[in-house]
């Protein structure tokens, strides 16, 4: 089970994951972020506090993005992910790729420095 | 002792995939981070069967037994599908699937980083899958 919620705090689009992102709900992830990015995010988070789990099919969606993040100046940080999780993202090395941070407090101040 | 699972070839079965591995590998001393990884190399190697062999048919099915074997834990995934030897995968470069913004081709990467061996022979129609992993140094099996 996957859920998706949306908010927006200042200038950056929160995405929530909550629930397992595996091959059968991957595609939703997708669908969000493609939306998210459509409507002119210049700043993305995804709030991982409550993915309890995520198969090399929700990565690929992250990875996906990458390049496109980097080509149009998007900045795209995740946070509050928890170890288990953690670790997988550190077994491809996604860690030296993507932005992870503790908690939403850390993320909120991404960008914010002088 | 072994655990035995008839997987449906939907991904919609993945997730019963996970609650049984999580139940079947819970006395073998693993650490909380270790048995996600397992669980996670597993469901790797299913999907894929799922989704390339099977072309997600509900009505097929893959095998799955966890067991004990020469001292190491074996989880031994069977089907009948077009034979996939992930052995003879190439794994790809991560830039390279970051760049052709490819969504697959991770998965197997992750299965060899996690399982200390893994073995495939195909035979009369019937693939068998091994991945085995050395048991924690604390545990007595």
């Amino acid at each position: 089970m996957l859920q998706l919620e949306r908010t927006k705090e200042g200038n950056k689009d929160i995405l929530r994951l909550i629930g397992e992102v595996d091959a059968s709900n991957s595609v939703l992830l997708d669908q969000s972020m493609q939306e998210i990015l459509q409507q002119g995010a210049t700043f993305l988070l995804i709030d991982g506090n409550q993915l309890g789990y995520i198969s090399s099919a929700g990565l690929g969606v992250f990875m996906s993005y990458l390049d496109d993040f980097s080509e149009q100046g998007i900045q795209f940080a995740i946070f509050g992910l928890n170890e288990q999780v953690t670790e997988v993202f550190k077994i491809l090395g996604l860690d030296r790729l993507i932005q992870i941070v503790p908690d939403k407090s850390t993320a909120i101040t991404l960008g914010n420095e002088p | 002792m072994s655990h035995k699972l008839n997987l449906s070839c939907c991904t919609s079965a993945l997730v019963e995939l996970r609650s049984f591995l999580q139940l079947s590998l819970k006395t073998y001393g693993f650490s909380e981070v270790d048995r996600h990884q397992l669980i996670l190399a597993v469901e790797e190697v299913c999907a894929n069967l799922i989704i390339h062999s099977h072309a997600c048919n509900p009505k097929e099915l893959i095998h799955l037994e966890v067991k004990e074997l020469k001292k190491k834990l074996s989880i031994e995934i069977t089907d009948k599908g077009d034979a996939f030897n992930l052995l003879e995968y190439e794994v790809p470069d991560l830039k390279k699937v970051i760049e052709e913004k490819r969504k697959g081709g991770i998965g197997i990467f992750l299965v060899k980083k996690i399982m200390d061996e893994i073995e495939f022979e195909s035979k009369n129609g019937k693939n068998t899958c091994r991945l085995i992993k050395n048991f924690p140094s604390s545990f007595e099996p």
